[in-house]
């Protein structure tokens, strides 16, 4: 159906509202997927007139991020977390009773346009799960009840804001404070007072606490920081100081995608200002002007909080023009909405989303701290390390160098969750042993800890005196617990759906990698599989790891090569005695002929050989 | 000092400011199998079938820059392996039927195949859904063979100064797409005559009434291996960009 005059002017009043840059693509096609439960190719034709890029840009971006669609969604598009933390508090029974009360299947919208079900990555709400999302909104602490609920609200075409806040209420669950969570820092103190040092010694204290990276890849902050001040190596050589014109990016990683990691959701909750006043802080040190807050779009509900943060922060001289009235410190943070791909977590992924693109990881070398937003020089930090690099321009390198280990210095806040007593938000210094770390929260019969998320490692009961630590196990902070009652392979099965849904399909070994692990995983699981299915498996498993572009594909087979490692007889256990079994199911095969002559006799019906 | 040299599989090659591997490594007449790779045009790093070990490292040569001392491993067993599983993939998550495909014998996917002494395609099938057209006069687009190396998309837009394709979807559903209200190449400004209607190197994007001039046995790769191939006609390029 074409749009009518005064939906054609909605779209364009979106374009308009975001000052019609290409830039925005990605932020004006959010808002019209709100508006019209999709984006219709008309609207793209307009978005694409708009902003002037090519209309293949704003197609490939609408059918890149799960959020956006080409076919309509319903009025409320309900999605439940897959992530396994939420499998084991029920949410597949939830969804299937979601589906059974709102007659419609996941994936598909209602012959209505009332409402669609899907489900969705982890949301981030893993110690208050079975999670979902209503239109964006963040559904806590879901059960029977609630969804019966929802299934009313639904059904009577209530507007959302008239739903009852404690369906949406997310609770920070702040479990033990530590280093950073203990104290609140009073907002401006850190910015102010390495004004009042000097940028420059504030520099030198943030070098000498050691402070890595937080996201888990762990690179030394100073570093970056350092390097994007120096900028690229063809600019140094200009006879003219080109350096000094070039412009500065400074990008706070907040597309916590990570399942089971939670942190980030907390500190933007309850310490925005921390997260804030650090990047103004690098923004001083590497010489920025403009900084973007790159939000998950699954953490939407959380952008009205950081904005009104964001304009007290103006208010106070903190941000904006001339802060704290110094001539020429210049800084204002924007805040870009992602849409649902855990791809743009990885940094380059990241300055290509926020640049209205796809989210496909650039070719390195060049880095973005060289070659960042726009071709720039770009720092890319997470939310933890802008807030712990505010705390360390307060109080000192040596103050946070003397928590933690040789080689990771500080805290690390962990997201718990899983089968304990009190998932939720622990800091630790770093070096804690995951023992300790499991009494703290009770747990009880634990099998195994997943650390660091599905791109880290599984980790078995025999090891659990190892340490967090760079040194040991690095983590972004994903900690999710398994009891003896769990299923090693079903896990990992989740695991392995995970990354063939979320790989961006650039290069070739992650692209088809990563679905023929999942299938050959599949297949295992259904009880089709054979010895060499195990040695399949584990051959693909490595080609993935070792070919893939970037750090997704370079993981995605860590589930597999780490449970495998752990538990073969779990693997071994499921296999069939058969030398060899189809892929495929030859009875299966044939429901499709069945269903169109209507026929199911024993005829109709194909016996496995050997089966 | 500066000597500007790396090494391949133990032999010294030397390279210009501003190489990757591959272009070292082609204009000292060293052959790396692949496909979205093609000298005329920005390189691209996504079929991974160049991955080399440089000091114990796997990279993309096309994109990798080549640094002084650099030892780099090309022609071993281990990379060879990896290369043949890599076009395996491409094989399996397309829908390639070599003998009835007009690109037969000049087709580079196919080629690279035979180089890598690859037998069967290993894996099962995908067997995609994926929409052919035939809508303009001149061009055929048979997604089915698409193994979206991005050439077609990079000539039209940096050649052609057409934007007529790009990439989109995400993962195993990522395919090739077409700048028009209809999403058909007839209401394009494609021409037959367009970079972009050059570059396919599989038989993704096939200029009509061509079909089988050259009979299948007598085409380029029916006779000459893609590594002679490749080096002859790059090593001109190369050659030719570098002075």
């Amino acid at each position: 159906m074409p749009l009518t005059d005064a939906q054609k002017d909605s779209v364009l009043e979106f374009v308009r509202k975001h000052g019609a840059k290409a830039t925005q693509l990605l932020q004006v096609l959010r808002e019209v997927q709100d508006e019209f439960h999709h984006v219709p190719s008309d609207a793209m034709e307009l978005v694409a007139l708009g902003l002037g890029v090519p209309l293949t840009q704003v197609q490939s971006v609408t059918e890149f991020y799960s959020f956006l669609s080409t076919e309509p969604r319903g009025q409320f598009h309900i999605l439940i977390s897959d992530s396994i933390s939420d499998h084991m508090s029920g949410s597949r029974e939830l969804m299937a009773h979601l589906c059974g009360k709102l007659n419609v299947a996941p994936g598909e919208t209602r012959a209505d346009g009332r409402v669609s079900v899907d489900y969705t990555s982890c949301t981030g709400l893993c110690d208050q799960g079975p999670a979902g999302l209503v239109n964006g909104h963040a559904l806590s602490r879901l059960d029977r009840a609630r969804i019966d609920r929802i299934a009313e609200l639904v059904d009577g075409n209530t507007s959302l804001t008239d739903w009852p806040r404690e369906i949406f209420t997310v609770r920070d669950n702040i479990r033990k404070k530590g280093l950073l969570l203990d104290q609140p820092l009073a907002p401006g103190a850190a910015l102010k007072w390495s004004m009042m040092r000097g940028f420059d010694s504030t520099f030198a204290e943030i070098d000498k606490s050691g402070l890595r990276g937080r996201g888990g890849a762990g690179f030394q902050t100073a570093w970056k920081w350092k390097f994007c001040f120096e900028g690229p190596e063809e600019l140094a050589v200009c006879p003219v100081d080109k350096n000094q014109e070039a412009e500065r990016y400074v990008v706070c990683n907040a597309d916590e995608g990570e399942p089971g990691t939670f942190k980030d959701r907390v500190l933007l909750q309850s310490y925005a200002h921390q997260v804030f006043e650090g990047m103004t802080i690098c923004a001083a040190i590497v010489g920025a002007h403009q900084g973007f807050l790159y939000l998950r779009g699954e953490y939407l509900y959380l952008r009205p909080h950081l904005e009104a943060i964001l304009a007290e922060r103006r208010r106070q001289g903190l941000l904006g023009e001339k802060i704290l009235s110094r001539a020429g410190f210049d800084f204002d943070i924007e805040i870009h909405l992602g849409a649902g791909a855990y791809i743009c977590g990885e940094e380059s992924a990241l300055i290509e989303s926020l640049e209205g693109k796809r989210g496909v990881p650039r070719n390195r070398p060049p880095y973005p701290v060289t070659h960042g937003y726009l071709g720039r020089p770009t720092v890319v930090n997470n939310v933890e390390t802008f807030a712990a690099a505010a705390y360390i321009a307060l109080k000192g390198g040596e103050w946070f160098a003397a928590h933690g280990t040789e080689k990771s210095k500080g805290s690390k806040i962990l997201s718990i969750c899983g089968d304990c007593e009190r998932p939720g938000i622990y800091e630790y210094p770093f070096g804690v042993t995951v023992a300790e770390i499991l009494r703290d929260c009770g747990a009880r019969d634990t099998m195994g800890v997943q650390v660091g998320g599905p791109s880290g490692t599984f980790i078995a009961e025999r090891e659990f005196g190892r340490r967090l630590a760079f040194e040991d196990l690095a983590t972004g902070g994903s900690f999710m617990i398994f009891d003896r009652t769990r299923d090693v392979l079903e896990i990992a099965r989740n695991f392995t759906h995970f990354f063939a849904h979320e790989s961006c399909g650039f290069c070739t070994p992650c692209r088809v990698g990563t679905s023929l692990l999942k299938n050959e995983l599949d297949k295992i699981c259904l009880g089709h599989g054979t010895a060499g299915d195990l040695l399949e498996l584990t051959n693909l498993s490595r080609l993935v790891k070792s070919t893939s572009h970037c750090g997704l594909g370079q993981t995605a087979a860590n589930p597999v090569l780490s449970t495998l490692e752990r538990y073969p007889e779990l693997y071994q256990a499921r296999l069939n005695a058969l030398s060899f079994e189809p892929g495929f199911d030859l009875d299966g095969e044939l429901a499709i002929a069945r269903k169109l002559t209507g026929r199911d006799d024993a005829n109709a019906h194909l016996e496995q050989e050997g089966a | 000092m500066k000597d500007n040299t790396i090494t391949i599989d133990g032999k010294p090659v030397p390279f210009q400011d501003g190489d990757t591997v591959m272009d070292a490594a082609t204009r000292a007449g060293v052959y790396i199998p692949h496909l979205c790779h093609n000298p005329e045009f920005t390189p691209h790093g996504s079929c991974k079938l160049c991955t080399v070990k440089v000091n114990g490292r796997n990279c993309s040569a096309c994109t990798f820059p080549a640094a002084d001392g650099q030892q780099v491993l090309n022609d071993t067993k281990e990379l060879n392996d990896a290369r043949r599983t890599i076009t395996q993939m491409l094989f399996v998550e397309g829908n390639h039927f070599c003998p009835s495909c007009e690109k037969s014998g000049n087709c580079q996917l196919q080629a690279v195949g035979y180089y890598l002494n690859m037998l069967d395609t290993h894996f099962p099938h995908f067997f995609p859904n994926r929409r052919v057209d035939s809508s303009h006069p001149d061009i055929f687009l048979d997604r089915d063979r698409c193994i979206l190396c991005e050439l077609c998309v990079r000539a039209s837009r940096d050649v052609d100064g057409k934007n007529v394709f790009a990439i989109s979807g995400r993962g195993i559903r990522t395919h090739l797409i077409v700048n028009s209200s209809t999403g058909k190449l007839k209401d394009t400004a494609m021409a037959a005559t367009d970079k972009a209607a050059q570059v396919c190197p599989v038989g993704a994007i096939i200029v009509k009434r061509q079909g089988f001039e050259v009979p299948i046995g007598e085409r380029l790769y029916d006779h000459h291996p893609i590594k002679d191939v490749s080096l002859q006609h790059e090593m001109e390029v190369a050659g030719g960009d570098h002075g």
